[in-house]
């Protein structure tokens, strides 16, 4: 395959995830697709459970046993990478595809340096001696604003505050310039005040080097800011997916206009957020045909026995038979 | 750091104080000395004569800070049974059993290691439940019984290993090893063997369960999503974490080798420490015990201090908050 100037640069088809259990396997991730363009931060939104840091994962390859992928593929820059053996994926990490996890206190090895875990990834994947991988890590912590940074590079994690190690794990996750981040609630564990700090940086170092991000959080002040285009996730499948501006101005799943009338706005007087009622299904219990079934307002016949799968809407893709032929 | 090292040495005074009161009261607990060490016809102003020469008319307070002095003066006294100052006799003993506990603890650190860290990585593997396997024994049976089989199969059946002794020894000063000769390593292999299985076992679980800890951190995730090599985030980021504990128990164990050696060198009639105590049990040579007492819980002392600074080595956790005067 060639790399055409418009092509995705990562491309998740059809992807399903499953984890075997004494009682059958559960499907966590079922037929979800999408893709991401380069230079594109695609916000992933859903409840706890939906599935989000599981594509994720699933993505770069760390689907820890007995999870794993039963069907679909994923595409990086037109080359599949689901099916590589460990090395050759390995390589791919750190490299093409970086990761953030969501507790910077806990990412960092505490009995390292931030110098000696920042020196061993650059080496890891670029041709550099110890000198230039050093001066290389003192510049990844200038530019991830580091106050004193020259002082600070030999230091260990715990001198560091919260939003400060995750600003060292961001230039972990940078080291050696991959085109995509894989960015799994980066901010959850912070101070609000250091949430759009971290949040303006994250933005900011990615447009300067023109990384792809996916962003996953279920913090939609967040994504609305940050994203180009945005996914819901619901009970491990998309239930709409599109410009961030067209989901969250005109939802059309009703899942998503439940989600967007659960944001307080300040701008409005609102008697009562809404609330949908009822909790996500576990997985053992995903009812047939759509899943949000039991608890949409506006469910009919057709809901509780046939699928939706993706369809054009104004813009947008929505799963949601409302928007379905035949109606 | 210093603050904390003159700490742990004053606690570690404290400690020794405690074990001599103990070490002492076998002397005043365990029948008169005079009586012991005069013929039934010596007339009573001679009994009073040995008495005040051995201080033994003075309140017990007194008794005891002379015996603490004698000992931290190099005096340890006489042994009853043979009339050889203690010192030299222990001086004779010691390296054997050094020698012993330190032979037996490396080679269930070399062996336990490796294995516990085999069996974290892959839990689930057949060798890993065979290890798992082996360690149940390690841990549950008696070190006698490990320690005659050994010499069943081994000196009596096939022929192979010395069944008792320390083979030759060579003199290196004041220092006797049997480390430097061919009867003498042989002598060593099964002593050490039947010493250090329940420490191995001990060490291969203690690791595995650390292992398995570490594995699921966070931090271990996130080294793998930078693509680090396998090696480098098993044995570096990983086993490097897991080394606290290890370092505790393995120093730990290093002092309990030491002290509990009396059964092994009992079945090989290896001429240490523990051979010597059994011995000055059996004849009831209370200066020969009360040194021991004292001299095995110095060694512990000692290794517990070791341990305390081998953390500073390993955590840098603790070397900053000491500096920034946090500490506790």
């Amino acid at each position: 395959m060639t790399d055409r100037p418009n092509a995705p640069l990562l491309e998740v088809r059809s992807l399903r995830v499953e984890f075997e259990t004494r009682r059958g396997p559960l499907v966590a991730i079922d037929d979800v697709s999408f893709s991401i363009a380069p230079g594109e931060v695609l916000g992933v939104v859903g409840e706890s459970g939906a599935g989000k840091s599981l594509t994720g994962t699933a993505i770069i390859g760390l689907l820890e046993p007995p999870g794993r992928i039963t069907a679909g593929e994923i595409l990086l820059a037109g080359r599949r990478i689901d099916n590589l053996p460990y090395e050759a994926m390995r390589r791919i990490r750190g490299r093409e595809v970086g990761a953030i996890f969501q507790d910077p206190l806990t990412s960092l090895n505490p009995l390292y340096r931030v110098s000696d875990q920042l020196i061993e990834t650059i080496r890891t994947h670029l041709p550099m001696n110890e000198k230039e991988a050093r001066a290389r890590a003192l510049q990844l912590l200038q530019e991830v604003g580091i106050p004193g940074a020259a002082e600070r590079l030999d230091h260990y994690p715990h001198q560091f505050s919260g939003g400060m190690r995750q600003r060292v794990v961001i230039a972990l996750a940078l080291a050696a310039e991959p085109k995509l981040i894989i960015a799994d609630e980066p901010t959850t564990a912070l101070d609000v005040s250091i949430q759009a700090q971290i949040i303006t940086l994250l933005k900011r170092l990615c447009r300067e080097h023109g990384t792809a991000v996916m962003l996953i959080t279920h913090d939609m002040g967040v994504i609305a800011e940050t994203a180009d285009r945005v996914a819901v996730m619901y009970a491990g499948r998309i239930a709409e997916i599109g410009p961030v501006r067209k989901v969250v101005q005109e939802p059309h799943h009703p899942y998503t206009v439940g989600l967007m009338g659960a944001i307080p706005n300040l701008g409005h007087d609102v008697a009562a957020l809404t609330q949908i009622e009822g909790s996500m299904p576990r997985l053992n219990a995903i009812p047939p045909g759509c899943a949000f079934n039991p608890r949409c307002p506006k469910v009919f016949d057709r809901c509780r026995v046939d699928r939706p799968d993706p369809m054009p809407v104004g813009g947008s893709d929505v799963a949601c038979w409302l928007y379905g032929e035949g109606r | 750091m210093i603050a904390f090292v003159l700490q742990r040495l004053a606690q570690a005074v404290v400690v020794m104080l405690a074990v001599a009161l103990v070490a002492f009261s076998l002397f005043r607990y365990v029948g008169d000395p005079v009586i012991n060490m005069v013929g039934q016809d010596t007339p009573e102003e001679e009994r009073i004569r040995i008495r005040e020469q051995l201080a033994l008319d003075q309140p017990v307070v007194v008794q005891y800070f002379r015996f603490v002095q004698q000992i931290v003066s190099g005096n340890f006294g006489t042994s009853l049974r043979t009339g050889i100052p203690i010192g030299q006799l222990m001086a004779e003993r010691l390296p054997a059993t050094l020698e012993l506990a330190i032979v037996a603890g490396i080679f269930a650190l070399a062996v336990g290691l490796p294995m516990g860290v085999y069996t974290g990585l892959y839990p689930r593997s057949r060798l890993s439940n065979a290890f798992l396997t082996l360690s149940l024994l390690g841990v549950s049976l008696p070190t006698f019984l490990i320690g005659i089989m050994l010499i069943l199969f081994f000196s009596v059946m096939l022929g192979l290993l010395p069944s008792f002794g320390r083979g030759d020894v060579v003199h290196l000063g004041p220092w006797s090893t049997g480390l430097l000769s061919a009867s003498g390593l042989q002598s060593l292999i099964m002593p050490a063997i039947t010493l250090g299985m329940f420490q191995l076992a001990l060490i291969m679980r203690l690791v595995r369960a650390e292992m398995l800890e570490v594995l699921r951190t966070d931090y271990i995730k996130f080294a793998r999503a930078r693509g680090l090599t396998n090696r480098a985030v098993n044995f570096g980021h990983a086993l490097k974490n897991t080394l606290i504990p290890v370092i505790t128990i393995v120093g730990l164990q290093l002092g309990a080798l030491i002290a509990f050696s009396i059964i092994t060198e009992s079945v090989f009639q290896w001429p240490g420490m523990g051979l010597l105590f059994l011995q000055a049990v059996q004849f009831a040579d209370i200066p020969v015990m009360a040194i021991y007492l004292v001299l095995i819980g110095f060694l512990f002392v000692l290794i517990n201090l070791i341990v305390d600074l081998l953390y500073y080595v390993v955590d840098p956790r603790l070397r900053v908050d000491v500096r920034a005067g946090r500490g506790g």
